[in-house]
């Protein structure tokens, strides 16, 4: 048998390829007829058996990851588990194990440590698909808004994307950043300095400290939800002073006399981070990012399924870390 | 070594087109209320030809893919290409439209999917060959060519549009 195409696992853009990526979203056309369809199903991941493991609250992602399962015929469990005291790698090795005698054959995880998807892939056989780790990746989040670039745009290689807002803490800027520079996309990132970490620039990516200069420069932005909790830590002195400078407003867009396209991976804070005509606006594609999600989730449970292991050979010797 | 046989020339697969359209058109009794349904890939072009043949009749293609029954077996997933079906399936005559039958698998899967669109009145089976092995208990309505294989053989089919030539060739000795 030939090699799997993704790999057992989704952890991150940066350890894929430019061809897996693209082989995600071309996978993911298809897809989108079929939620279009009379009946919104089809037999592929029919039999299966897949756990959403969210150790962090989520609306979006997981539902778009229950519909794209649902729609694939996979039978799902969602587990949501909030507020746990137990030291996180206890916690996740012993879920692991629990999950894995029950006979599952993928895991969905959202946890608030960075690394713990790929940390739950090393230890099961099952295929783990990462939806959001810490501040370190949401893959599928940046394959959503790539797959949107690419419908609004026809391209992705040499576009101007400019990620705008909490850029240090956030895992859909940091996934967008590999995943857009492996396409040939050229990246800025602009916010409030304390909010914005510098070690990008060694990947190519721009500094914008102003949103002014990122407006001029790019043909979309993708706005990050400033998360409020920053506030209370000091990285900005007001939500009010956030809008006042790093806010994504119509009359800031006006003054670059073209259309920039504008992405928000929800959800969104209305007049803070983003104005409301400027979100509701035409050039925002923000309710076609979630169309886009469901499309994207199911043509990544789609491939893994396809060259996943069978579980039920024999483990090699060794294989028990 | 393997061995070609060619099955079916250029003439000849116009020949066998022209024959299935004029059968399809006696079987149905008209065009009225018929569909055709190629199958991807190569069985969207065959379709295609024989609209052109039949005349004003709708198009539509099947990408069976997603209802196959060997998703984990076949390792490296196939890629999923583009279904799209004419508005309505309900209370047509639809006639599915492949290149080669073998197994029957794929119209197993062909059938599933159409039944997730609608309840057409009912639905017939056109081939350009057919090489038996059957594993379903699935047959043909419309047939270019019946060609005895085993499991060690292979029938290409190469149409002009994706292939640049048309043509069928029996490959002995040669399996997939």
């Amino acid at each position: 048998m030939s090699p799997p195409v993704l790999g057992k696992d989704l952890v991150g853009l940066e350890y894929l390829t430019a061809d897996q990526i693209l082989l995600i979203l071309d996978t993911a056309e298809p897809f989108k007829e079929v939620s279009e369809r009379p009946i919104k199903k089809v037999p592929a991941l029919r039999g299966k058996t897949i756990v959403n493991l969210f150790f962090e609250a989520s609306t979006r992602t997981r539902i778009s990851f229950e519909f794209a399962e649902k729609r694939l015929s996979a039978d799902t469990v969602n587990v949501a588990t909030t507020g746990s005291s137990v030291s996180k790698g206890e916690t996740l090795v012993d879920t692991a194990r629990n999950l894995e005698a029950m006979r599952i054959d993928m895991v969905v995880i959202r946890h608030p440590s960075s690394g713990a998807a790929e940390f739950l892939g090393n230890r099961i056989r099952s295929n783990v698909i990462n939806a959001g780790d810490g501040r370190h990746e949401h893959p599928t989040q940046a394959l959503l808004d790539m797959l949107t670039l690419r419908d609004r745009f026809g391209r992705i290689a040499g576009l101007k994307v400019a990620i705008c807002g909490d850029v240090l803490h956030s895992r859909v800027a940091r996934s967008n950043i590999w995943g857009l520079l492996k396409l040939g996309a050229e990246v800025a990132i602009c916010g409030p300095a304390t909010l914005i970490p510098r070690e990008f620039a060694e990947l190519g990516v721009r500094i914008f400290p102003r949103i002014e200069e990122a407006i001029e420069w790019a043909d979309a932005l993708n706005v990050l939800r400033l998360q409020l909790e920053r506030m209370s830590s000091g990285f900005i002195p007001s939500l009010r002073e956030y809008n006042r400078v790093f806010g994504v407003t119509r009359e800031r867009l006006a003054k670059a006399g073209r259309e920039v396209v504008i992405l928000h991976p929800g959800p969104m804070n209305r007049g803070v981070e983003i104005d409301s005509d400027v979100a509701d606006g035409p050039a925002s594609v923000i309710l076609p990012q979630v169309t886009n999600g469901v499309a994207v989730r199911m043509a990544v449970l789609y491939l893994l399924a396809g060259g996943a292991p069978d579980w039920r050979s024999a483990p090699t010797p060794g294989d028990d870390r | 070594m393997p061995s070609v046989t060619r099955l079916l020339d250029a003439p000849a697969m116009a020949r066998s087109l022209e024959r299935i359209a004029g059968e399809v058109i006696e079987k149905c009794g008209g065009t009225e209320g018929l569909v055709l349904v190629g199958i991807q890939r190569r069985g969207v072009e065959l379709a295609a030809r024989l609209a052109a043949l039949i005349g004003q009749v709708p198009l539509g293609k099947l990408d069976i893919t997603l209802y196959r029954d060997d998703l984990s077996a076949v390792g490296p997933v196939p890629r999923v290409g583009v279904t799209s079906l004419p508005a309505e399936l309900e209370g047509r005559t639809v006639v599915i439209v492949d290149d080669v039958l073998y197994t029957g698998r794929t119209i197993r899967a062909a059938l599933d999917e159409l039944a997730d669109f609608g309840r057409p009145r009912r639905i017939l089976l056109c081939v350009l060959v057919d090489r038996g092995g059957r594993e379903l208990p699935i047959q043909a309505d419309f047939v270019g060519l019946t060609v005895d294989t085993g499991g060690d053989d292979r029938v290409d089919v190469a149409v002009l549009e994706l292939d640049g030539h048309d043509a069928v060739d029996l490959i002995r000795g040669a399996p997939l």
